[in-house]
């Protein structure tokens, strides 16, 4: 049962190339961590983390190369529903906290 | 039992579609505790950056280098595997299980730096600390071992399914499984990717 | 395929010995659904009846004021455990585990579902859930007390089993969440030839919707049961207000899953009933798209609204008004239901069968159940009503007056389909007639006991209550006999009924071109399907 699509997908290049990068935003975010960027610190890092785990989901995890639509979705589902789960917790304790 | 089924979308295992739901679930898992660290950290973030300086960054960066590599070193063993080259598949799955192995060695280690200094939920140091600190340890120590936990049984997984390799129940015809182990696997370490910063690096 | 043409095919019962272990150990290790589906059928009506049971003796306890046959510790217990085993053990799981299983891969003419060893897997977890549950009652210091909620802090001081039944629900909770992966990839891999997404009946939209929040929204439970048992052993900290944590917090995560949980529990019902209406109207379903659709609005929709549950629990006043406008909004959907099932039956050529007289109770149960939940939804009425017998009349009107009558209806309507019999349709309504009766006479008065200000969970009450308690007991016990009776009608149908045609009710969905009882494999060649799922007249002639 071929398990790919006709494009190979993946592969010894790309997957050394997105390690490079992986460990380089690695070492990005600790430096970040280093300078005083005051609020936007946590921005920064999540950023890159998102960033790195966009490449991971999208070239190891072959989303990149995916062509059933209902996998593309399914993480973009489930992360907007837990930003709505964490969004709407927020509209408690934003007023509650503070 | 009966003809076979028709796959209403042909070229995509059914496996694969199950794996990917369970990976969604696994989010969703670790997300209810990403809400009340993030509720905690907005409650207190003076204690939450003062208790991170207690994290040593340089073993949290090696741990998170450890895992992305693991990630490349699965991904390397699958890709072995559908060129049919076993020994290589089975050299790579190796690596990543002695980069896991790793990654639980460091933890442990820094877990029991940790003990040593009284920083454990219930201790007597840790009670007598701000409660901003008492939440940031009691979360760091939450989901640091359900992650870990993750990996311990992903480690399980991976090895058992080394062993299917060998004996060639999985191969390039049937690679299904490992690709499955593979995604967990890169699920375990994104999550990692994750817990690092928000854990190690707060400011 | 008429009746004569299958006495040739193969007609061998699906429950019919085959190759492999003989007996029961054959049935506990099979892999085809509808074993499967009659496995969990076994043991959740055996949960059932034992959580009646506990009902019938709270409602002993509270027919007068004062102790009557209990101490108020039992009380809390029993009020506890009627709760745990009826929401984790009979009615979230009950219709997509026994019924689901059973139908849903003939209605999109598959041979089984896409992971059927998996699905097995699920029973055994079930089981281990439902074992983890029973043993917490006879372990530690006894039975749980803290209502099936678990709220803290009351579940991390109090002396009795809390770690073992939390453990139970995550056990649970694996098992629901697995059965939702199995059926989501079943309806997106195995549809037949054919069989479009607006060619699925709406029982299987219903099914789909449903499997959906499993996955989504089980997992939150599962971490807050975790997260409840590490915080009473190792003091983590996270819910405990002296270590600085928030109890609203995990009244949050709590109910981020127990919310979607009710709609776990009506979709599946909903999505049957969608089905009953046209079959017993004879004519297409009034808005099908609507319907489908709805079924999605409700499980989304349903996802935004937990902060219902915590009007009064302190959270913010943004919290409350934000939580009530979006509990408003997902009436709709249901409503739309409503509308369409009724318009159904509109010029259609009515047949009031059994099944249909469950399906038109549900609608009226489910309305009543329905409506009352806006004046919880609503801020000013629910400050009064909150954690009074209005509740609790509120939610066993939807829960059981919907989802209970859903379920009982669609076991009537496949019943010759599972077993190859037919009940006795004289004794099936009279059961109905009683158990509708005695629904009503139960769980009414608790509505205005409510509003006049009876608190929910009270093992003692003051002397003005007593006499609609008295008469809510009453109920009770004619409830019982209904639900007893139509039992009994159900299980001598199955061991002495008429055989039943393959077709008796003129279904147009799949399951009705199979012979009655489905054979053990489902489709000798898997059909190929060129219409909906409601097109009466013509070779759906009842047989």
């Amino acid at each position: 049962m071929e398990s790919k699509g006709a494009e190979k997908p993946g592969g010894p290049g790309v997957y050394l190339w997105v390690w490079g990068i992986l460990l380089f935003l690695t070492a990005l975010t600790v430096i970040a961590a280093s300078l005083h960027l005051g609020r936007a610190t946590v921005a920064a890092s999540l950023g890159i983390a998102a960033v790195k785990s966009a490449l991971v989901v999208l070239y190891f995890m072959h989303l990149r190369w995916e062509k059933r639509l209902l996998l593309k979705l399914l993480l973009p589902i489930t992360l907007a529903t837990l930003a709505i789960f964490i969004g709407l917790t927020y509209s408690d304790i934003l007023v509650r906290y503070k | 039992m009966g003809g076979p089924d028709r796959e209403a979308a042909p070229n995509v295992p059914r496996g694969r579609v199950g794996m990917w739901l369970f990976i969604c679930t696994e989010v969703l898992l670790f997300g209810g505790l990403f809400l009340l660290y993030s509720a905690y950290r907005y409650h207190h973030p003076v204690d939450f950056h003062e208790a991170s300086l207690e994290l040593n960054r340089f073993f949290g960066t090696l741990n998170t280098s450890v895992l992305i590599t693991s990630s490349l070193s699965v991904a390397l063993a699958i890709h072995a595997l559908g060129e049919n080259r076993k020994p290589r598949t089975l050299a790579f799955l190796a690596v990543t299980l002695a980069l896991g192995a790793t990654f639980l060695v460091v933890k442990g280690f820094e877990w029991g730096e940790k003990f040593a200094h009284g920083l454990y939920p219930n201790s007597p140091f840790l009670d007598s600390q701000s409660k901003g600190k008492i939440l940031y340890f009691g979360l760091y120590f939450m989901m640091t071992g359900l992650h870990a936990l993750h990996v311990l049984v992903g480690l399980g997984v991976l090895s058992a399914f080394l062993r299917l390799v060998a004996k060639g129940r999985i191969s390039a015809e049937k690679p299904v499984l490992l690709e499955n182990a593979g995604l967990y696997w890169h699920l375990v370490d994104v999550i990692w990717i994750f817990l690092f910063p928000l854990f190690y690096l707060i400011t | 395929m008429s009746p004569a043409d299958s006495v040739e095919l193969g007609r061998v019962p699906y429950f019919a010995p085959r190759k492999g272990p003989p007996g029961i150990l054959g049935w506990v290790t099979s892999t085809d659904h509808k074993r499967i589906g009659i496995l969990y059928l076994t043991v959740i009506l055996a949960f059932f009846f034992s959580a009646v049971v506990l009902g019938v003796l709270m409602r002993i306890e509270l027919q007068s004021p004062g102790q009557t046959i209990m101490k108020p510790q039992t009380y809390n217990a029993l009020f506890t455990l009627h709760g745990i085993i009826q929401v984790f053990l009979v009615v979230i799981p009950a219709v997509p585990t026994i019924l689901g299983n059973f139908f849903l891969p003939i209605l999109i003419g598959a041979n089984d579902v896409a992971f059927p060893r998996l699905n097995l897997f699920t029973w055994y977890l079930f089981l281990a859930g439902a074992a983890l549950a029973f043993v917490s009652v006879f372990t530690g210091r006894g039975p749980v007390d803290t209502g099936w909620t678990f709220y803290v802090p009351f579940s991390l001081r109090t002396a009795v089993n809390v770690p073992m039944a939390t453990l139970a629900v995550f056990v649970l909770g694996m098992s629901s969440i697995l059965t939702g992966i199995n059926f989501v990839t079943t309806v997106h891999q195995l549809r037949a030839p054919g069989m479009t997404f607006f060619r699925l009946p709406l029982s299987v939209w219903g099914f789909y919707s449903t499997a959906w929040v499993q996955i989504l929204a089980t997992p939150v439970i599962g971490i807050t049961m975790v997260l409840i048992v590490m915080e009473r052993l190792f003091g983590i900290g996270v819910f405990d207000p002296a270590k600085g944590g928030d109890p609203l917090l995990s009244q949050h995560l709590f109910w981020i899953y127990s919310h979607p949980a009710v709609y776990i529990m009506i979709l599946p019902a909903m999505g049957i009933i969608s089905d009953l209406f046209p079959v017993f109207s004879r004519k297409n379903i009034f808005g099908y798209k609507l319907i489908a659709f709805s079924s999605l609005a409700i499980a989304s929709v349903g996802s935004l609204v937990w902060g219902h549950h915590m009007f009064t629990s302190g959270q913010s006043d943004t919290a409350n008004v934000v939580f009530s406008l979006l509990t408003f909004l997902v009436a709709v959907p249901s409503a739309i239901k409503v509308f369409n099932w009724v318009a159904t039956m509109y010029k259609g050529s009515v047949s009031v069968e059994p099944p249909f007289l469950y399906a038109l109770a549900f609608v009226f149960l489910f309305s009543i159940g329905g409506l009352t939940g806006l004046f919880v939804g609503a801020l000013s009425t629910d400050l009064h009503l909150h954690d009074t017998y209005f509740v609790v009349a509120h939610f066993h009107y939807i829960i059981f007056g919907g989802m209970g009558f859903g379920w009982f209806g669609a076991l009537h309507y496949w019943f010759p389909k599972m077993t190859g019999r037919m009940y006795e349709k004289r004794l099936a309504v009279v059961a109905w007639l009683i158990l509708f009766a005695g629904f009503n006479l139960f769980y009414f008065p608790m509505f205005i006991l409510g509003w006049q200000g009876m608190p929910r969970r009270y093992f003692d009450f003051l002397p003005r209550f007593a006499s609609l308690q008295f008469f809510s007991s009453i109920g009770s016990y004619i409830m019982v006999a209904g639900l007893a009776m139509m039992f009994y009608n159900l299980w001598r149908g199955m061991r002495h009924g008429e055989k039943a045609p393959d077709n008796p009710w003129g279904g147009a969905t799949l399951e009705w071109q199979l012979p009655s009882p489905v054979s053990a494999e489902n489709f000798e060649e898997l059909p190929v399907v060129t219409r909906g799922p409601y097109h009466f007249g013509g070779s759906e002639e009842k047989s």
